[in-house]
């Protein structure tokens, strides 16, 4: 797979417009982690879009590449393979934000709008936009099908309190990346207390998804 | 019992849990709005009775009635909402064009839901990776081989490709496909006799599978 990441690097200026150069296996690798953490998080996470047009552009890169083989040649097949591969990797961690977005579309809105100046994003423009429409293609048919109909002051649903929030609390596997020393983990029934641990590097565990999100935004564990 | 109608509407989709979508039930809907209307009109009457000659006694009955009006709100609301899901998860099933007998069962403001979800969802694929599009509805499985045997389960009819070669896709024909997705050789024979290696483009194969025209063969 390298040599075809490493040609395509090679022929373009498109690292000029990042901050970070990285190879092409990195930005492979980094679009796993997104991916997998994507998966496995109970709530959308931040959201990598200079990771998705990076390895967007790789892939047209590749296509390129490809179209200049000779055809028939054994090596076409591999790499046609790995296209394959990165791009359903893409497609899933896309289509697993989207289902996100979908189910908890309110409250993903108002996380964005009460977002601070500095703080990253969690949508990127295209899923904002699409989130709005969903919003309120969402809102306009129930008011155009029922809620026209019924009595005055009941022709409105609170969409906060209608839809469910994302179940912080369920339980996500991890392995550790950075070391981690005294994480908090709350009680969870009466009898317990709440207790400290500590994360070595490399370790795997099985914990409330809750404990440790902002680890999982800071690249600290990787969900698995 | 107030509320009975509205509830059977609840079980009427609990009943098919498998996500196939029932026609839509304009009948009990209208009825439960009809009883909202009625519960809505003697509410109001008893608050100005209660109110003008301080009746306080009205006062619990006006709670219940308010209580079921809640009630119906939030189940006609599930309803809707929980068909909703159902039509979106045909899009991704089915494609942006759905049967015939799946649009019977929707009514006129689903299918102007739906016609609008289509293009969001499209116009977002196509603002991907800055401008340059992403069909993210494809790839739904990770890809495990180049070359897939398929079988044809349903007489597909011809159909012609570019180079204006016709293809026959007949019932139980089983061929090995290369799937290949070099969008410019989209050259494709299938034939009933013959067992040999052909391409198709893989995003037609992936529909033809999804559609249940061809089925993988898995030995």
């Amino acid at each position: 797979m390298s040599d075809v990441l490493s040609d395509a690097g090679s022929d373009s200026n498109h690292d000029d417009s990042q901050e970070d150069v990285m190879t092409p296996a990195e930005l492979i690798a980094k679009l796993e982690e997104a991916w997998l953490n994507e998966k496995f998080s109970p709530e959308l996470l931040e959201n990598k879009s200079e990771v998705v047009e990076c390895v967007m552009e790789q892939l047209t890169h590749m296509e390129a590449n490809l179209q200049r083989v000779k055809k028939g040649d054994a090596k076409a097949s591999v790499h046609r393979m790995e296209i394959d591969r990165i791009r359903f990797v893409l497609s899933s961690y896309l289509r697993s934000r989207l289902q996100k977005i979908e189910k908890f579309f309110p409250h993903v809105l108002e996380r964005e709008k009460s977002r601070g100046e500095g703080e990253p994003s969690l949508l990127s423009p295209e899923e904002f936009a699409f989130a709005k429409e969903y919003l309120a293609n969402t809102e306009t048919y129930l008011k155009a099908v029922a809620l026209k109909r019924m009595p005055p002051n009941l022709q409105t649903v609170d969409m906060l309190k209608a839809v469910p929030e994302p179940c912080l609390d369920s339980f996500v596997f991890l392995r550790v990346k950075e070391r981690q020393e005294n994480i908090l983990v709350e009680p969870e029934t009466d009898d317990q207390r709440e207790y400290v641990v500590d994360l070595e590097e490399g370790s795997q565990h099985l914990m409330r998804y809750r404990t440790i999100a902002p680890l999982v935004s800071s690249g600290a564990v990787q969900l698995i | 019992m107030f509320c009975e109608k509205a509830v059977e509407l609840i079980r009427e989709l609990h009943r098919i849990s498998d996500g196939q979508l029932p026609a839509f039930n304009e009948d009990g809907l209208r009825q439960v709005l009809q009883e909202m209307e009625a519960l809505y009109d003697q509410n109001q009457a008893d608050v100005n009775e209660a109110k003008s000659e301080g009746r306080a006694e009205l006062i619990p009955s006006i709670k219940v009635r308010h209580c079921c009006l809640l009630r119906d709100q939030r189940c006609v609301t599930a309803y809707l909402y929980d068909r909703l899901l159902r039509i979106r998860a045909l899009r991704w099933e089915y494609g942006s064009v759905l049967p015939a007998n799946v649009r019977f069962h929707m009514c006129a403001e689903e299918l102007q839901w739906f016609s609008q979800y289509k293009k969001s969802l499209a116009s977002f694929m196509r603002s991907l990776g800055g401008g340059e599009g992403l069909d993210i509805t494809q790839d739904m499985k990770p890809p495990k081989s180049l070359y897939i045997e398929v079988r044809c389960l349903k007489d597909h009819g011809e159909f012609e490709i570019d180079d204006g070669t016709v293809i026959l896709l007949k019932k139980n024909s089983q061929v090995v496909l290369g799937v290949a997705w070099d969008i410019l050789s989209c050259v494709c024979v299938m034939s009933v006799s013959l067992c040999p290696q052909h391409f198709l483009p893989r995003w037609k194969c992936e529909q033809l599978i999804r559609q249940g025209v061809l089925e993988h063969v898995v030995s």
